[in-house]
């Protein structure tokens, strides 16, 4: 087996006094999509924001594509390939549908490439052309999403990040963007991490599957054979 | 006649204040920071062309060809190892570091160059030409292209480039855009020095224009002020329209009621629409 994209060993995250993530390790192959499920403060945010950059661990290491990145800040994470789509979206408001997008084209070995970048998520997304020029801050949720989703393409990413990302929106928008990640994933070999509340919904999508809870992870294994008992027992901390 | 002699006068000398609000507009807008030594950069900027275009011999416009990239990177040092530290610990003591700052560098340049009054004179500064009935100084058509220029410039790096679009992405949020790859510490400096630069460009400005003390510091930023609430935080074109209504006001009310008309808009701006002209509601 080949080294994993993406491996979380034995990560700590404090909030000054209060544990965030007490342990946590996960590993993502090239190419799968793996979730992460929890209840609400179960750490899973808390771990994404930590691998991409935006929090500092107190312990453990973060290894992508072979390399350490642990502590290393965000805008080098997002340079290497790494990138996190963060719950809400966040995306620029006050600038156009096309500025947002490019945006995410701005690591500098990323803007060679920006309009064929750019092309592709047209394609992926023909709705945002038809709204380039419009404010971001106007557009609807799932749209919004799409956004950000689009922005995270720019630098053709090995590993793209989702946290909750049907967090808000209608049942018929989560459905077009989950199959939107998933063909994503299918052409341009993509590895994904899902963060999802919704187990059915992440274990449907998956391949393989971490419980959290309380700032550990819990329970791992094949999506496929997850056993529903052992799940919810893992999922509600029971 | 009368009426459109007071408006080409307001709106030439509008343009100056525009370009002092500039420099504050932009730190107020990306860095969420009140740069309390704006003024003070303006006098610096003044001094830097008066004492070289003597020097060298040259028409003070050329001056800006070395104050304006000295003056960036002075203002790019300054927050990245100063200012942004103090950010560190919140706004306040980033506030007083500012106001520090002013203090220190009003007095090295009493020290410098004297409490003696100072002016930046030009081959055409008292010139002037008729055209339409009117009465135009040569030096104000000066100032006005010089700057439109500047701020047309400001404007399209900030909407056309790669770091402008990053700048206007951290002002609107600093979280995502370091997720998307900007170091925010470096977009900070950087606008803190676009806007030492633009501070460099009114310095000469107000220095041809008007006579100036290392003490006028105080005053500039009164002005820039004024024109920022009125333009709406963080706007470019907003600074333009509220320089240009802060002309007109001088203008209209002359050396006794020039202030007071300012001051009576900015009231009105601020009950009508606090967010100012072309600013964006918080």
């Amino acid at each position: 087996m080949s080294e994993p994209v993406l491996r979380v060993e034995d990560l700590r995250v404090n909030y000054d006094d209060f544990i965030a993530v007490e342990t946590a390790s996960l590993s993502i192959e090239e190419g799968k999509i793996v979730s992460v499920v929890g209840l609400n403060g179960a750490g899973k945010s808390t771990l994404m924001n930590t691998i991409a950059g935006l929090n500092k661990p107190k312990s453990g290491k973060v290894f992508f594509m072979g390399k350490d990145i642990t502590g290393l800040p965000a805008e080098k994470i997002a340079a290497c390939g790494l990138s996190l789509v963060p719950q809400g979206g966040s995306i620029f408001n006050s600038m156009s549908v096309q500025d947002n997008l490019l945006m995410g084209a701005y690591p500098r070995n990323a803007r060679p490439h920006a309009k064929d970048a750019l092309h592709h998520v047209y394609d992926l997304f023909p709705v945002l052309e038809e709204k380039k020029k419009s404010p971001a801050g106007t557009l609807s949720g799932g749209q919004r999403q799409m956004v950000a989703i689009g922005r995270a393409l720019m630098t053709k990413p090995a590993c793209l990040i989702f946290d909750e990302i049907s967090l808000g929106l209608a049942p018929a928008v989560i459905k077009d963007i989950y199959r939107r990640i998933i063909e994503i994933n299918a052409t341009h070999h993509t590895s994904i991490l899902l963060i999802e509340q919704d187990t059915q919904r992440a274990l449907k999508a998956s391949e393989s599957f971490y419980v959290m809870f309380k700032g550990r992870v819990v329970m791992s294994g094949k999506s496929s054979e997850a056993d529903p008992e052992e799940l919810k027992r893992a999922y509600f901390g029971m | 006649m009368y009426i459109a002699q007071v408006i080409t006068n307001g709106i030439l000398l509008g343009s100056v204040y525009a370009l002092l609000g500039l420099g504050m507009t932009l730190i107020f807008g990306i860095v969420k920071q009140t740069n309390l030594a704006h003024g003070v950069f303006i006098v610096l900027g003044a001094y830097l062309s008066s004492v070289l275009a003597p020097v060298l011999g040259i028409d003070p416009i050329f001056t800006l060809f070395l104050t304006v990239p000295l003056m960036f990177l002075f203002g790019f040092v300054l927050q990245y190892f100063l200012i942004g530290k103090a950010m560190q610990k919140g706004n306040e003591p980033a506030l007083l570091v500012t106001f520090g700052l002013s203090i220190i560098l009003q007095d090295a340049m009493l020290l410098i160059f004297t409490a003696d009054a100072q002016h930046i004179t030009a081959a055409y500064s008292v010139a002037n030409f008729d055209i339409f009935g009117l009465k135009v100084s040569v030096l104000n058509v000066v100032l006005f292209c010089i700057s439109l220029v500047t701020i047309g410039a400001l404007w399209l790096f900030l909407n056309r480039t790669y770091i402008g679009r990053a700048i206007r992405a951290t002002s609107d949020n600093p979280e995502a855009a370091s997720l998307a790859g900007v170091s925010v510490k470096k977009i900070y400096a950087i606008a803190m020095g676009i806007a030492m630069a633009s501070a460099a460009v009114a310095g000469l400005c107000v220095g041809m224009k008007w006579t100036f003390y290392a003490s006028s510091g105080g005053s500039y930023l009164l002005i820039a002020f004024v024109v920022v609430v009125i333009g709406g935080l963080g706007s470019v074109p907003g600074t333009l329209i509220a320089g240009l209504l802060f002309g007109l006001a001088q203008v209209i009310g002359g050396a006794n009621y020039g202030l007071l008309i300012s001051y009576v808009i900015l009231l009105i701006v601020l009950v009508v629409k606090p967010q100012g002209i072309l600013g964006k509601k918080v």
